[in-house]
């Protein structure tokens, strides 16, 4: 790496710099907002409240009621994971181990889901699944919430596959493993740090799925952050702290989750998907 | 000799079965088809039903749908306005990214800060309308510490309109594009650099004739993946902006034809005009990025 | 001694073949390995050797032919329920198993108990002399330890067969020398049955009871290394085993198993490994310590010295003819580059083969 040692080179640093700490600073600051927000008694033009209250977690607890809805944010996330989980990692093994005509075709069509935004596949899918009958119920929400996760679990899944020599494969043939066993024995443990890295980012991801979840959930099918939605968006009906407990509680729950995935992931695979994006 | 040459190569030809493994399918590749079942039907089948269903309005001849898009202004302005709202932030988002994706790609601990801005990407786009309503509101933090430093004499407007929505767009969307930023960066062989500052190019030299030519298809999908991101903004759009006036963007259009309307088929077609406006950026991206070299950024070793 | 191998008489190749592709193809080859043999498969990358073990092993589908062990067909099963040992390239150990379980895994695949695993994997680290390495993971050996595990793990299940394909590649020049002896020694301690596949004539040589050079898919020659190295059957066998100079030339007159053939106008006389005509192409093949720098006379070739190395005890020299061909020979005195110089070699040291037909064995 080349270090500048000119003033305008130091400038150009301090100046990036600033931009980050600001960015930051903001982040962590509006983050603050709503955690203080749900602990105040009352809190209208000063820099902090009046007093401190924890009141406002019970009654978002029972005005949104709210163990009802995590129970089903669980339900559906559980679902979610380990059928993405079932699903995308066959069909990784399957492309990362052959060779065959319309592969490319298959690749594409499992990196669509990804690129294109939910919002605009949501809305013919969520016409779909009410034309079905299955909109509003759990599955709907479920099903919805696959249509990206499953290609996240094959992307990501690909390279950790065919990073695995397959004379190991061979090898395990070779010494008497029929296709359970290779299974069980070889590729499961070669494979569970980075299946267990996919289902917790999917598990992440599905957690905070608005868009899809938003169009095709019921009453009974909504999760945390759905519920959210509804609440800010009737913002006037509840107190202001209220909604806010409920957000830390949403908080709470994608932050335990992103904590425990970070341990087995980078940051930034959150983003870059998989790390096989197409470069060029 | 003749007479037995068919059977010879009968028992010598290869069965079905072998010559489907040689061009790749056996037992293996099957276990693709259940994720590519799964595909078709939730995917594919959606899409091409939403397509046809545009084309059957609920009233009016094939193409009644698009022709009361482009006629009404409430629904066309819709395309104006999630431009005017996406390509400032995309573009913004991306200039940011790019020297400070620079500097980081120096730091040891660089774990910290990415894990800071992967917050709001995980904390998703509600719970930060919600977090900015508080903190941008007329009586946040953000406000009163303008006014105490003078910056200000009354407190700025900044939710529910245009600035709260870009406010949102740019905390969600700049640690994306950011990340995405720094592994195209990080992903260029430093050995390139060093060489060029042997020759004697200096730091802007090198930025301009070996980075960024070797970055500018990185830059180029990082711009696409952004733009699609800040196009489909939705719950910010409705939770900080003027949904009826200025940030009314062209997801709010299809909800509500979908689910205030009820009309499948009307919005089917928003959506359809939706995906068309964002492939047709996309596209006009990527064919510019044909302009630019492409292949591998790690010098020679492969 | 438990590890005792499983017996046989014979594992019988009948007219193996794969049609598939040009790279990976095997035509009628046929091959009766003994009891207690140790078998090399020796040829050029791309030849079939690799692709003949792989098929032994079921890893490949044969298109046509059979494998019998004895009276039983394997070709038609699976790999797992052949039931011989494999040592591959780079070992294929299982990285996240231990030295103990990945030796220990045929047996746990076989479901053999605990205590029986145990002796019979506690007797193999003894037989590759890997005692005390047996809690370390593979990435933590060297590579001549991997090595050993990889052997320990193919012969702790009693195979009938043991296949090693090319083993020592991946080490460096002493170890591998060194694991050539090893290699024997368990054979040879075992009594296995060994079919070890090599691009490396000197390894092939000096550890093989027979040689099978393959090329292109095809058997060419099979017989002790003593047979091959003396009387290679077919140039391509001859250039293998170091037979650097290849002189073509036209046939003046062959009967009685020798020839006389004309390169360049000097007649070179020499033993006639094929069938040859008056007036065809031949080639002589003479290895570069039979060629030696010397006076004018019969089976003397006049050339044009390149380039001389000294090497301890003779000069090794390159150099070309009128016709220009290129020529390796050894000399006693120091010549100079340029100087033009007679190579002679002893017509019992020429051996003459027929020029082969393009695309043909």
């Amino acid at each position: 790496m080349i270090r500048d040692t000119t003033i305008g080179a130091k400038l150009w640093a301090a100046a990036i710099w600033t931009i980050v700490g600001f960015f930051v600073l903001n982040l962590l600051a509006m983050i603050a907002t709503v955690i203080t927000s749900s602990f105040a008694t009352r809190w209208l033009g000063t820099w902090l409240p009046v007093g401190w209250t924890t009141r406002w977690y019970s009654s978002a607890w029972s005005e949104f009621q709210l163990w009802d809805v995590l129970m089903v944010t669980f339900q559906v996330v559980g679902a979610v994971v380990l059928i993405s989980g079932a699903l995308g990692v066959t069909a990784a093994y399957a492309l990362a181990r052959r060779d065959f005509a319309g592969k490319r075709l298959l690749v594409l069509l499992f990196l669509l889901p990804l690129l294109i935004p939910s919002i605009t596949f949501g809305i013919p899918l969520a016409t779909v699944l009410y034309r079905t009958g299955l909109a509003g119920t759990f599955w709907g929400v479920v099903a919805a919430n696959l249509v990206p996760t499953v290609p996240f679990v094959i992307l990501v899944m690909i390279p950790f596959i065919e990073q695995i020599d397959p004379k190991i494969e061979a090898a395990a043939r070779v010494f008497g493993a029929n296709t359970f066993k290779l299974f069980i024995h070889v590729l499961l443990p070669l494979l569970l740090p980075g299946i267990l890295a996919a289902l917790l980012l999917v598990l992440v991801r599905t957690i905070a799925m608005f868009e899809l979840t938003f169009l095709v959930a019921g009453p009974t099918s909504q999760t945390l952050v759905v519920a959210l939605y509804y609440a800010v968006f009737a913002a006037g009906v509840r107190a202001v702290q209220s909604i806010d407990a409920m957000a830390v509680v949403y908080m709470a729950t994608t932050l335990v989750w992103l904590i425990i995935a970070l341990r087995f992931v980078n940051p930034t695979q959150i983003v870059t998907r998989a790390k096989q994006q197409p470069a060029h | 000799m003749d007479a037995l040459a068919p059977a010879t190569a009968i028992e010598h030809g290869p069965s079905l079965r072998q010559r489907l493994a040689a061009r790749g399918f056996d037992a293996v590749t099957l276990l693709v088809i259940p994720a590519a079942i799964f595909s078709l039907l939730l995917f594919v089948y959606p899409f091409a039903f939403g397509f046809i269903l545009s084309f059957e309005p609920k009233a009016g001849g094939w193409l009644a749908n698009y022709q009361r898009f482009f006629s009404d202004s409430y629904l066309y302005d819709t395309i104006a306005n999630t431009l005017w709202l996406s390509v400032p932030t995309t573009l913004v988002n991306l200039l940011l990214a790019v020297p400070i994706a620079f500097r980081v790609r120096l730091m040891r601990h660089q774990r910290l800060l990415t894990t800071i801005l992967v917050l709001p990407i995980t904390l998703g786009t509600v719970l930060v309308a919600e977090g900015l309503l508080n903190y941008l509101g007329p009586q946040g933090w953000f406000n009163r510490t303008l006014m105490t430093f003078g910056l200000i004499s009354q407190p700025l407007k900044l939710v529910h309109n245009y600035w709260g929505v870009f406010a949102s767009l740019v905390i969600t969307g700049f640690p994306f594009t950011f990340l995405l930023t720094l592994s195209y960066v990080t992903g260029i062989d430093p050995a390139l650099e060093q060489a060029g500052a042997t020759l004697g190019a200096n730091a802007w030299q090198r930025f301009r004739h070996i980075y960024l030519p070797l970055l500018m298809p990185g830059f180029a999908i990082t711009f696409c993946l952004s733009f699609v991101q800040a196009f489909s903004v939705f719950p910010s759009a409705v939770l900080l902006g003027e949904p009826a006036g200025i940030t009314r963007v062209i997801s709010i259009a299809a909800y509500q034809a979908a689910f205030e309307e009820y009309d499948y088929s009307m919005a089917s077609a928003v959506a359809m005009i939706m995906g068309f406006v964002q492939l047709a950026i996309v596209v006009a991206v990527l064919a510019a990025r044909g302009l630019f070299y492409r292949g591998p950024a790690s010098g020679a070793k492969g | 001694m438990t590890i005792a191998l499983s017996q046989f008489d014979e594992v019988r190749l009948d007219r193996v073949s794969r049609d598939f592709g040009a790279l990976n193809a095997l035509r009628d080859v046929s091959l009766t390995i003994r009891r207690r043999e140790f078998i090399a498969l020796l040829g050029p990358s791309g030849c079939g050797k690799s692709t003949t073990l792989n098929c032994i092993a079921g890893l490949l589908p044969v298109t046509g032919g059979a494998i019998w062990l004895d009276k039983n067909r394997v070709d038609t099963l699976r790999p797992e329920d052949r039931g011989f040992g494999m040592v591959f390239q780079n070992y294929a150990l299982f990285p996240h198993l231990n030295v103990r379980q990945n030796i220990g895994f045929g047996l746990k695949m076989r479901g053999r108990h605990k205590a029986e695993i145990d002796r019979k994997v506690d007797e193999a680290l003894s037989l590759v002399r890997l005692q005390g390495q047996e809690h370390k993971l593979p990435g933590q050996l060297s590579g001549g330890q991997q090595q050993r595990v990889a052997i320990a793990r193919a012969i702790v299940i009693e195979p009938p067969l043991v296949l090693m394909d090319e083993p020592l590649s991946n080490l460096d020049a002493k170890l591998r020398l060194e694991m050539r002896a090893e290699i024997r020694r368990i054979h040879n301690e075992l009594g296995a049955t060994t079919i070890y596949v090599t691009h490396d004539q000197d390894e092939a040589l000096s550890l093989a009871d027979r040689i099978v050079v393959l090329r292109d898919g095809v058997v060419r020659q099979v017989g002790t290394p003593k047979e091959l190295y003396e009387a290679p059957s077919h140039l391509d066998v001859a250039d293998f085993m170091g037979f650097r100079n290849k002189l073509k030339g036209k046939v003046i007159e062959s009967d009685n198993g020798r020839a006389i053939i004309d390169v360049e106008g000097a007649r070179i006389s020499g033993v006639a490994r094929e069938r040859l005509l008056a007036g065809s192409s031949a080639y002589a093949a003479i290895r570069s310590d039979d060629l030696e720098a010397g006076e004018p006379g019969p089976n003397a070739l006049k050339v044009i010295v390149d380039t001389i190395e000294y090497r301890g005890r003779e000069f090794v020299g390159t150099a070309h003819t009128a016709g220009g061909l290129d020529v390796v020979f050894r000399s006693h005195q120091a010549v100079e580059p340029g100087a033009s110089v007679y190579l002679r070699a002893d017509d019992q040291r020429v051996l003459v083969f027929a020029e082969p037909i393009q695309g043909r064995s």
